[in-house]
């Protein structure tokens, strides 16, 4: 019989030696895969790497796959801390593009500058908004805040798409040529394009280098202020925090704000720094929202281990995009993307818990004491 | 009669304490018999030994003159011996009759279909037998606590229980279930079987029960017959006068103006219904004042309320003089009084954060660790570093999360943060609870040299030897009212003791 325990402790070599392994035994995994499927699993791996992190162009593909994880990652993570679920990252990265798109068509190319961070704040207004729906029932009607969270995914998904596609909307672009045979949102003009930073060969975009000065301030005040060491008690034990005298309620509030307003400033990025339009078919079947709570998981919700692992997962993802071909289907790709996705998730119980073969009785009785 | 079940000579020991030590009990057939004790006596542990929850470290099950052992709690079952644990252990959504059947491997719950109608009869008929009025079509969310203990009871019953453990049955009901509930004891006891039930409010024993066996530090001290023994003689046998672990002491200092006084206070229990119910109280400075009483007569509401950890109904805490607003713990802290609560691994401090920020639970906002909106993390581990020094807390450093420390340790944490605040006004609920002889000396020395120093110290207990050896004044509670004021000096267990147990003797 087969049974996980807790472990009191968590070793330090494991939180090594587990990633380590998972990431082989996904390698060992996908090698049967391969071989059933009839390729070449050194062939395919070298490919692998390579399209995802081995050259300048690879990488720079990798970073643009990899921005919009770096925000949801970042904004389930900065939830998950205080124990709040907030899975509604996809919605609230869609309302930090819609806010962001209205801002930069607005300012039109009039503001110069400006319109960048006015998309960034409208971007992050939209986010928080659509947070603070389910904070607000959390907060005084202790409604679950999964569901309604993941709830108002859906409602946004819709709301993007009728901007787009059921109505003459703000967004809507209705003069182009184009636009008459297939509905798309109206191109943002020249000022709305966030900067690229070109460092040796390698282009950064503007929203990626955003990101990571969001994760290093996430961090500082999740371990450096009395605001984050209020929402470090709250998220261990709600009981101490009222025993404290902690305001829990503004907490519940504030950090679901702050969780939105960075997907929305995601949202915003894929404006600015991307799609230079409101592009609701490709940001929902991109499903960045929920590749962010993995990556937050993964990253065990510390802002610095989210940025590398929207990294890895972004090359990956982009890596597979240039697998797929007529010899390879698209559906391999994502069997591949699976198991590693699989495996690292699998290896977390391992840290967590630990194995035991055998019978019961007796350590039944000791588990109880 | 010929005995039921007997238990020779039951050891169990946990890490750090011997939670039964060759304890020895007998129960016959067709008896209502009490098993009595103060809570740590070890009455849980005996009958998760009994339920086979536990197997003994030594020691024998000797049921209807057969021994046994039993693998799990399912062997137990099988044997005939059927527990209602003091939270019960039913499906919300389910009905009655699902409930009762659930776990059920033997009759109709085995098989792959289900009857609802045949179990919903013979769940019926089963009530009315035993006095048990349960609708088996209601859902368990829709029945109130009293009508959730009958269908436990019930479940029992249909698994050809012989043997009936009751965990503290009465906790959860009003007198007139608690009534209801005996006459079904007595029904079952008539018919042969044997009904354990434990507790340790002295009336309800008396008026349930053919005979007691009275626990104390885990061992047996007495079986008597209830016929024999009075409240009076229980209540001795129950408490013990000659293992005081803790003698009295004079203090130093004086007893000075009323720092903290509680006037007409009533509160809301978590489960709705008045918790306290107009509560007097007065505080000097320098004085320990006790409340005394039996678990859930209204201590740690009273305590959450002055704490301002839950908002009052009705009346007044008044700290020097100054009412506060209540149902705010900050305002609470501001005024001056100091909480060790009862749940001192969850409440008292968040478990997984390290001892330095538990140190500064309350005191974060303070100058002295922070820098505008920056805490100051040195400056906390070097305060926390001190305390852990001067308060000998062992175990580890300032970085150690809280929840590793052991009991004792951990409640000098608590202790040295709450007395580190300057308090007016010191709250100690249960403050010693599940900790060995050696802490229990040392927590007592903080509370004398804190009262010493001039703090009002309103120290809650069920320990009626802790009592004794601190208190000035105790104050006895019961249903959530003061039912009597004595003075410590002047007092006796007995005395103490009849009024927790509702004043009539």
């Amino acid at each position: 019989m087969i049974r996980f325990e807790r472990r009191l402790r968590q070793p330090g070599w494991l939180s090594v030696a587990v990633p380590v392994g998972s990431v082989i035994v996904a390698f060992g995994l996908m090698t049967l895969v391969l071989l059933a499927t009839g390729h070449s699993p050194g062939h395919t791996f070298s490919r692998l790497l390579d399209t995802g992190f081995g050259s300048k162009v690879a990488i720079n593909e990798t970073f643009v796959s990899a921005t919009p994880l770096l925000f949801t990652g970042l904004c389930a993570a900065v939830a998950f801390r205080m124990q709040l679920f907030n899975i509604g990252g996809e919605g609230q990265l869609y309302a930090g593009a819609i806010l962001g798109a209205a801002a930069g068509i607005a300012l039109g190319n009039h503001s110069g500058w400006l319109s960048v961070p006015a998309m960034i704040v409208a971007g992050a207004v939209g986010g928080a908004a659509l947070a603070l729906v389910p904070a607000i029932l959390r907060a005084f009607l202790s409604t679950n805040e999964i569901i309604t969270s993941l709830m108002l995914n859906y409602v946004a998904a819709l709301v993007i798409n009728y901007l787009i596609f059921d109505s003459q909307s703000y967004w809507r672009d209705t003069s182009s040529p184009t636009a008459k045979v297939f509905p798309q949102g109206k191109n943002l003009p020249e000022a709305a394009n966030w900067p690229l930073a070109h460092v040796g060969g390698l282009y950064l975009p503007f929203g990626l280098l955003l990101g990571v000065v969001l994760a290093a301030v996430i961090w500082v005040l999740y371990t450096r202020t009395r605001f984050g060491f209020e929402v470090q008690v709250i998220g261990d034990s709600p009981r101490a925090a009222t025993y404290a005298g902690m305001r829990t309620r503004r907490k519940i509030l504030a950090v679901m704000a702050l969780s939105g307003a960075v997907a929305g400033i995601g949202g915003a990025s894929q404006d600015g720094d991307f799609r230079h339009t409101l592009d609701p078919r490709g940001l929902t079947a991109a499903g960045y929202g929920y590749a962010g709570i993995v990556i937050a998981a993964l990253g065990r919700y510390n802002p610095f281990a989210v940025c590398l692992i929207a990294f890895l997962l972004g090359g990956l993802q982009n890596a597979g995009f240039a697998l797929q071909g007529v010899d390879f289907p698209s559906g391999l790709v994502g069997v591949m993307q699976g198991l590693i996705l699989f495996c690292a998730l699998g290896g977390e119980l391992l840290v967590r818990y630990r194995v035991r073969l055998g019978s019961r009785g007796a350590q039944r009785a000791e588990a109880t004491a | 009669m010929p005995s039921a079940v007997e238990l020779r000579d039951i050891t169990k020991r946990f890490p750090g304490v011997v939670a039964n030590d060759g304890v020895r009990f007998e129960a016959a057939e067709g008896e209502v018999h009490a098993l009595l004790g103060e809570n740590g006596a070890g009455k849980s542990t005996l009958s998760n030994i009994l339920t086979g929850l536990y197997r003994p470290d030594e020691g024998e099950i000797v049921l209807w003159g057969e021994p046994v052992s039993f693998a799990s709690p399912r062997d137990a079952l099988d044997a005939g011996i059927g527990m209602v644990h003091q939270h019960f252990r039913l499906v919300p959504p389910f009905t009655v009759a699902e409930n009762v059947i659930l776990g059920d491997h033997r009759g109709e719950g085995k098989k792959f279909m289900v009857h609802p109608r045949r179990i919903e009869r013979n769940v019926a008929e089963l009530g009315k037998r035993y006095r048990i009025a349960v609708d088996p079509r209601a859902r368990i969310w829709q029945l109130s606590l009293g009508e959730q203990q009958r269908v436990e009871i019930l479940k029992a019953l249909y698994r050809q229980a012989r043997i009936l453990i009751l965990d503290e049955p009465t906790a959860v009901l009003t007198p007139q279930e608690a009534e209801s509930l005996f006459e079904t004891l007595r029904v079952m006891a008539d018919e042969g079987r044997t009904v354990i039930f434990i507790s340790h409010k002295l009336h309800e024993v008396k008026a349930v029960a053919d005979r007691v066996t009275v626990l104390r530090d885990g061992r047996t001290i007495d079986t008597v017959d209830t016929g024999s023994a009075t409240p009076r003689s229980l209540a001795a046998l129950m408490v013990g006068r000659e293992v005081s672990l803790a003698e009295r002491v004079e203090r130093d200092g004086e007893i000075g103006a009323p720092v903290l006084e509680v006037r007409g206070l009533w509160a809301h229990g978590d489960r709705g219904g008045d918790a306290l119910r107009g509560v007097d109280l007065q505080v000097r400075t320098g004085e320990i004042v006790a409340i005394a009483g039996v678990a859930g007569n209204g201590q740690r509401e009273l305590a959450e309320t002055i704490t301002g950890m839950r908002a009052a109904a009705d009346g007044q805490v008044v700290v020097d003089g100054r009412p506060l607003r209540g149902g705010d713990a900050r305002e609470a802290i501001r005024a001056g009084i100091a909480h060790v609560p009862e749940d001192r691994l969850h409440t008292g401090v968040a478990p997984s954060l390290s001892i330095a920020s538990n140190v500064v639970l309350k005191s974060y906002r303070g100058k002295q660790v922070t820098r505008g909106p920056l805490l100051r993390l040195r400056a906390i581990r070097d305060h926390a570093a001190s305390l852990i020094r001067r308060y000998d807390v062992r175990g580890g450093g300032p970085e150690l999360p809280a929840r590793q420390l052991s009991g004792g340790n951990l409640q000098k944490v608590v202790l040295a943060r709450e007395f580190h605040g300057d308090p007016r006004v010191l709250v100690v609920a249960s403050p010693t609870r599940g900790l060995d002889v050696a802490a229990i000396e040392t927590v007592h020395r903080y509370l004398r040299d804190a009262a010493s120093s001039g703090v009002g110290v309103l120290l809650i207990s069920e320990d009626l030897d802790e009592i004794l050896a601190l208190a000035d004044r105790v104050a006895v509670i019961y249903e959530g009212a003061i039912v009597g004021e004595v003075d410590a000096g002047a007092t006796t267990v007995e005395e103490i003791g009849l009024l927790m147990a509702g004043g009539a003797g």
